[in-house]
């Protein structure tokens, strides 16, 4: 039996039908991390691919720019509830840096500066779904939100877009992340609302 | 303790007007399973019409028991912080989920110094720490720092300086209206007022930080300047920037 909040509901917000259940629309860009922002120099930056054979391929931040960049509009969901619809972003898609890498792992762990991590299946990096992006909005990424550069796999609740990414690591099994071990879901799909364990 | 999966009903037990904009309500949840010191529940809102609304809150009781306490802070144009402060009343029902996050937590387990900083509402995980570490008579070396807008907008004032003992110290700052005689001037957090009101780095303590976004930034980036390592640095922001 539903529970019923005596009077609620006269400040409601309008209902978006692009919004994935439990979710609200933010104009807003909250920020959420577990620690301080990490202040990295593009001069220092790099990004690493390291497959299950010890392979280690890695991307200057001028070689990263050298790369093909797309723009990318895209909504992104919170776990923490907040959506935001029609973002824009500019990044290097993972298929182009995937493009030479030779993996027969399944799994990936994506690793920051600052030592976040967190688990994303190679699939839901592929295809098109997954960009280093280091604009948001036209302005090259703040600190706070992941910059110099972030991942952007917004088919899945952002926290699965780690900030300051500094790597994958291939895989062989799921094994979780960050917040994957602090009781949150594996997977993190918005619209099956896989929030938590 | 296990997070209970679903919505768990809760009854309002008491509604305390403790700020200007702020609320404490106590929750009754009959299988509420207990909570860690500092974790942080979903808690959901239905209308009549079957229109419902969820958003996440800090915590502030801890340990076994039924009695969920939360504090919240009233959004300019939120739609369930209104409702909260303004209008529910004891009696009323809502229903929570959680407890959520294992990391912004305490156990009593621990037993290193540990420093709270604290922006606002940002107090509520930061008061449920204070809780466990007084309730456990934990000799571990505790200090915290709350920052408020004006004396009046302090959550758990009394409480927090009643904590004070041999291994709780309480510091403030005001940003905009400080009591008669106290001898900073209103303004906001600087790193001064960090070297000077929280344990220093070679206490290497365990320091959470809680408060708005640009809050927490800004402590953050002071306490990393001064030399304390990032892992040894928990932070919890809300609200945009």
């Amino acid at each position: 039996m539903a529970v019923f909040s005596r009077g609620f509901g006269a400040r409601r917000r309008e209902s978006d039908p692009e919004l994935p259940p439990g979710q609200y629309l933010t104009e807003d860009f909250p920020v959420l991390s577990a620690g301080p922002t990490p202040r990295i120099d593009t001069a220092d930056w790099s990004f690493s691919i390291t497959t299950e054979s010890g392979a280690v391929t890695t991307w200057s931040w001028d070689e990263l720019m050298a790369l093909p960049i797309e723009d990318v509009h895209t909504d992104i969901h919170c776990v923490t509830r907040w959506s935001k619809l029609g973002t824009s972003w500019r990044g290097v898609s993972l298929d182009t840096l995937f493009a030479d890498i030779d993996t027969s792992d399944a799994y990936t762990m994506i690793e920051s500066y600052g030592g976040y991590t967190t688990n994303v299946p190679l699939e839901d990096l592929l295809d098109g779904k997954a960009w280093i992006a280091f604009e948001f909005d036209g302005e090259p990424l703040d600190p706070e939100h992941g910059g110099p550069a972030r991942l952007l796999v917004p088919h899945l609740y952002f926290w699965k877009s780690a900030k300051w990414v500094h790597g994958i690591r291939m895989h062989s099994d799921d094994d979780p992340g960050f917040w994957e071990q602090n009781g949150y879901n594996m997977y993190g799909d918005p619209w099956k609302e896989q929030r938590y364990w | 303790m296990a997070i209970v999966a679903g919505w768990l009903v809760g009854t309002v037990a008491r509604a305390m007007r403790v700020t200007p904009q702020g609320r404490i309500l106590v929750l009754d949840v009959p299988e509420w399973p207990g909570n860690l010191a500092g974790q942080h529940l979903d808690l959901r809102l239905t209308a009549e019409d079957g229109y419902q609304a969820v958003r996440s809150y800090s915590i502030a009781s801890f340990g076994e028991g039924t009695s969920v306490e939360l504090a919240v802070d009233m959004l300019p144009d939120g739609e369930v912080s209104p409702y909260l402060v303004e209008d529910v009343e004891p009696g009323d029902m809502l229903e929570v989920r959680g407890p959520l996050g294992n990391f912004f937590v305490w156990r009593d387990s621990q037993t290193e110094p540990v420093q709270l900083i604290a922006g606002g509402s940002g107090i509520v995980p930061l008061v449920s720490i204070a809780r466990a570490h007084r309730a456990a008579a934990s000799t571990a070396k505790f200090r915290m720092l709350y920052s408020v807008r004006a004396p009046e907008d302090a959550y758990y004032a009394s409480e927090l300086a009643e904590l004070v003992d041999d291994s709780f110290a309480l510091d403030w700052v005001y940003t905009r209206t400080a009591p008669e005689g106290f001898a900073r001037t209103a303004g906001r957090i600087t790193r001064a007022d960090i070297e000077a009101s929280t344990l220093p780095v070679a206490d290497n303590p365990l320091v959470y930080v809680c408060g708005p976004t640009g809050f927490v930034e800004a402590v953050a980036r002071i306490l990393v300047d001064l030399g304390h390592p990032a892992e040894r640095i928990k932070t919890e922001r809300f609200g945009g920037k």
